[in-house]
């Protein structure tokens, strides 16, 4: 019946293909268009950026990196004190979440039993999606007072005199500070480590670990030779990942830092990170100087978390061939 | 071999050791997170009544609600999704079927992954600068595009990712019976991938409702009821921020009340969308 | 299936498709539809997957395509619509005339073409709609009907398919739900639906049962009345029952081409000897 009827291709005149052939261009070039806004989008922002702190780079020039005065008074201003905060609080956060975050993993991998793998894994993940002003709040209003009243004056009894590693815990237990700054980020980002975590160690082939453990292996035996080293360039990149969202949190630590632009030997000391003094100081900032010196801090976390995540992405790219 | 082996002994005291610690360590983490939760539900359902729903937010010292606030996040968070979702799925688009394989397409899914995990305050940061300055005045429309520059990459990932699972013997199905791209791609891909973009897209949702960073320079706050985007808007994270940190007690209930709200609503969105997820599997 | 055919005699296959083909009308006198020309294909990688392929395709009739895995018979179908356009750097040299005209020149108009040239899968690809949406997108690519027309073609083109007593009841469902036979039915009258002139089958029945696999065969046989029907097969038995020419394909040439019974009882290459009668493939 089909052939002796007009063939489709005949019914389908030349106009109609046209507008199809148009509608198809149009289709593309809107598709194109939108990729390349988001590409737009990120060279907007540093261009954005870089623009904005061109005043603060031609008055302060590469000295802004070092010099820790920052007084908008007198329209001086050094990054030190926020670049150290950033970086300091990062690392505290690093320290205690990785391993905690490994721990639980393994935990979830290796020794829950079976029902509850499910319910803890989940659990975990949706608290990696809750917001960061929560984790914030929550150490404003309740760490800072424990810090305050039990963990900062026995750190300062236990530690304060000891000869090396005494500095680090001496001053007053003001409760806010570096060290709840680094408490309250490693806790927000222990559930993103330990999904990630979690995630690449389960890549591991169940024939390996199921080798592994028919040699009489134990448990910790399979994850410290077998899992780890398997994963190895997975986790790197994991927590890589974890720590560009902590260098770059904003809320959970500036509810707890102090907003100090001193560098205290002191991890007990109030200071500062870079995104806490834009989020403290950025509305209020009067004078053309002072706005742009926060900009460059902000372009100097963008660098810093720029470095963090190619690197991330790189070595998880080379797990992923491997 | 025995376990009176030494070496047997000593191998199974570190697994112990390691046993007990990866137990502390769950048990810890799981306290803390459920603390936290606790702490929230208890300050915030202890503060919760119905003013919250119908009052604006008071001035300090006095009593009030947070309905202004509630209702700018809400439609700071709409308008967001609004803009980032149709260019969000386009770009995904592009970058999953047109330029699959290509070396620009590539840098692309690149700088796109740069823009997912930059600083939220950099975002505010440039939306001030481009939004805010020019026209003299804090607005909800530029907090609603700060938002969406937060969406709009997560949306285009998982568009690019969810895209990447559809069997190609589907386009090539559709291409066989004479199907312009374009229609392969809208009627065909996308509705094979329908479930799993939603899902992106409820994520992305959740994700913009808690920030707070982006909105700080852009939609600022507004104490009052408003509803012009080109004015200040109030929003919940922002409330939160600010009352938190103030010595007023009525104002820090509200900050626990708004967050409690806030994560509530963050849990529903996580939970719907693994739901969708499950479902479509 | 291929195991089952090596136990099997020559004689064994020779005796079933001339029973089948004792029914079958005269075809010779039917008028070229489609001519292959010298046609060379290769991958994106210069691997040449064809090699001087020269046959033509009458109406009316169906012609199907056997031999070993990777012989270029998939290969050779998916230049007839140019499906291999979709993957950049795939590239044919030679000739396809369809009614006369080049369907490789580049002017040629790749959704008219596949429009004309239907084609049927190896495995069964219903989209992700209804069993009406299912065969209505393909109509609706290019012709205008009124609801009630559309209603008609639907029904017609399952029909066709010898689907329609088993969907009539449940047109609005998914056609995700049909089993594996129904859906590579439904693929079927959705391909015959747009009309078709040509219509190819890539091993159409390879991913069913074989009360399916019956069923489909017995539905090719009723197409060829109408069309001209180009199938690649693994199933030696499935192309003597179905066909009325076969083409032997080793190593991406042409063996050996002639009227299927031919092919199946007096072979003029050893190749082809062999490979109906089971020693290799």
């Amino acid at each position: 019946m089909a052939t002796t009827d007009i063939g489709v291709a005949e019914q389908a005149s030349r106009r109609q293909t046209r507008r199809l052939k148009r509608q198809d261009r149009a289709f593309y070039w809107l598709a194109w268009g939108s990729a390349a806004l988001v590409v737009a989008l990120l060279l907007g922002i540093l261009l954005s950026l870089l623009w904005e702190s061109l005043p603060s780079i031609s008055t302060f020039g590469l000295p802004f990196l070092w010099h820790e005065r920052w007084s908008p008074a007198k329209h001086i201003f050094g990054a030190a004190a926020p670049i150290y905060g950033t970086l300091m609080t990062s690392l505290i956060a690093m320290v205690i979440a990785v391993p905690t975050s490994f721990g639980i993993a393994m935990f979830l991998t290796e020794i829950c039993p079976k029902p509850l793998r499910r319910p803890i894994g989940t659990a975990i993940e949706l608290l990696a999606g809750i917001p960061s002003i929560i984790y914030g709040l929550w150490g404003f209003f309740v760490l800072a007072p424990i810090m305050q009243h039990h963990v900062q004056p026995f750190l300062l009894n236990t530690f304060g005199d000891l000869p090396v590693i005494g500095f680090l815990f001496s001053g007053a237990p003001y409760g806010i500070g570096m060290l709840t700054a680094g408490l309250v980020l490693s806790i927000m980002i222990l559930p993103f480590i330990t999904s990630v975590t979690r995630d690449v160690f389960e890549t591991v082939p169940v024939m390996l670990r199921e080798s592994a453990y028919g040699m009489g292996m134990t448990t910790w035996e399979v994850v410290r030779r077998i899992i780890i080293p398997y994963t190895r360039l997975g986790l790197v990149g994991g927590v890589m990942l974890g720590l560009g969202r902590a260098l770059g949190e904003t809320m959970a630590v500036t509810f707890v830092i102090g907003n100090s632009h001193r560098i205290a030997a002191s991890l007990l000391a109030p200071g500062t990170t870079i995104s806490a003094s834009i989020a403290n100081e950025f509305a209020e900032a009067d004078g053309k100087l002072y706005t742009s010196a926060l900009v460059e801090l902000g372009l100097i976390l963008f660098v810093i978390s720029f470095t963090v995540l190619a690197l991330a992405k790189w070595l998880i790219g080379r797990t992923e061939s491997y | 071999m025995t376990a009176h082996n030494p070496i047997t002994r000593r191998r199974y005291r570190r697994n112990r050791i390691a046993m007990v610690f990866s137990i502390i360590a769950t048990g810890m983490g799981l306290l803390i997170l459920a603390a936290i939760l606790g702490e929230l539900l208890w300050q915030g359902v202890g503060g919760l009544n119905m003013k919250v729903f119908t009052e604006v937010t008071p001035p300090p010292g006095a009593d009030g609600g947070l309905s202004n606030a509630i209702y700018g996040s809400i439609m700071l968070t709409l308008v967001g999704i609004a803009i980032a979702a149709p260019i969000g799925l386009l770009a995904g688009t592009y970058l999953s079927e047109y330029a699959r394989g290509s070396k620009i397409g590539e840098a692309a899914k690149f700088i796109n992954d740069v823009l997912l995990s930059a600083p939220s305050i950099i975002v505010g940061l440039f939306i001030n600068a481009i939004l805010v300055v020019p026209f003299g005045t804090f607005s909800a429309w530029s907090g609603a595009v700060a938002l969406a520059v937060i969406a709009l990459p997560v949306i285009n990932r998982t568009t690019q990712d969810m895209l990447a699972l559809v069997p190609n013997t589907l386009r090539e199905a559709a291409a066989a019976l004479g199907a312009p791209r374009w229609k392969v791609l809208v009627f065909i891909v996308w509705r094979a991938a329908k479930s799993g973009i939603l899902t992106g897209m409820l994520l992305a949702v959740a994700r913009i409702s808690g920030e707070t960073a982006p909105l700080l320079f852009t939609s600022f706050g507004n104490q009052f009821w408003s509803t012009n985007m080109s004015q200040p808007m109030a929003n919940l994270p922002v409330v939160i921020y600010q009352f938190a940190m103030s010595p007023y007690s009525e104002w820090q209930r509200l900050a626990w009340v708004g967050a409690l709200l806030i994560t509530a609503a963050i849990l529903f969105l996580n939970i719907l969308a693994r739901t969708l997820a499950a479902r479509s599997r | 299936m291929d195991d089952q055919i090596m136990t099997q005699t020559a004689d064994h296959i020779a005796t079933d498709s001339v029973a089948a083909l004792k029914a079958r009308r005269s075809v010779e006198d039917h008028p070229v539809k489609l001519e292959v020309k010298n046609l060379n294909f290769f991958y994106a990688n210069g691997h040449q997957a064809l090699t001087d392929i020269n046959l033509s395709l009458r109406e009316k009739a169906v012609t199907a395509f056997i031999g070993p895995s990777g012989c270029g018979k998939s290969t050779l179908l998916r230049t007839l619509n140019r499906m291999y356009d979709l993957y950049p750097g795939q590239r044919a040299e030679g000739e396809v005339l369809l009614d006369g005209r080049n369907t490789l020149s580049p002017k040629e108009d790749l959704n008219v073409l596949r429009a004309k040239v239907g084609m049927v899968f190896q495995k069964p690809t219903p989209f992700p709609m209804s069993i009406h949406e299912n065969i209505a997108f393909g109509i609706r690519l290019y012709e205008k009907l009124s609801k009630a027309e559309m209603t008609n073609r639907v029904e017609a083109a399952l029909r066709e398919a010898a689907l329609w007593d088993e969907v009539k009841d449940k047109l609005h469902q998914s056609g995700l739900g049909l089993s594996g036979g129904q859906q590579q039915r439904l693929c079927i009258a959705r391909a015959v639906a747009v009309k078709p002139e040509v219509l190819l089958m890539d091993e159409p029945a390879s991913a069913l049962d074989p009360i399916s696999t019956a069923k489909i065969e017995d539905l090719i046989t009723r197409l060829a009345d109408d069309y001209c029907i180009a199938i690649v097969t693994h199933n030696m038995q499935q192309a003597a029952r179905t066909s009325d020419y076969t083409a032997f394909m080793y190593l991406g040439e042409i063996v050996e081409f002639d009227r299927t019974e031919q092919i199946f009882t007096a072979p003029k290459n050893q190749k082809t000897n062999d490979y109906v009668t089971g020693r290799f493939g």
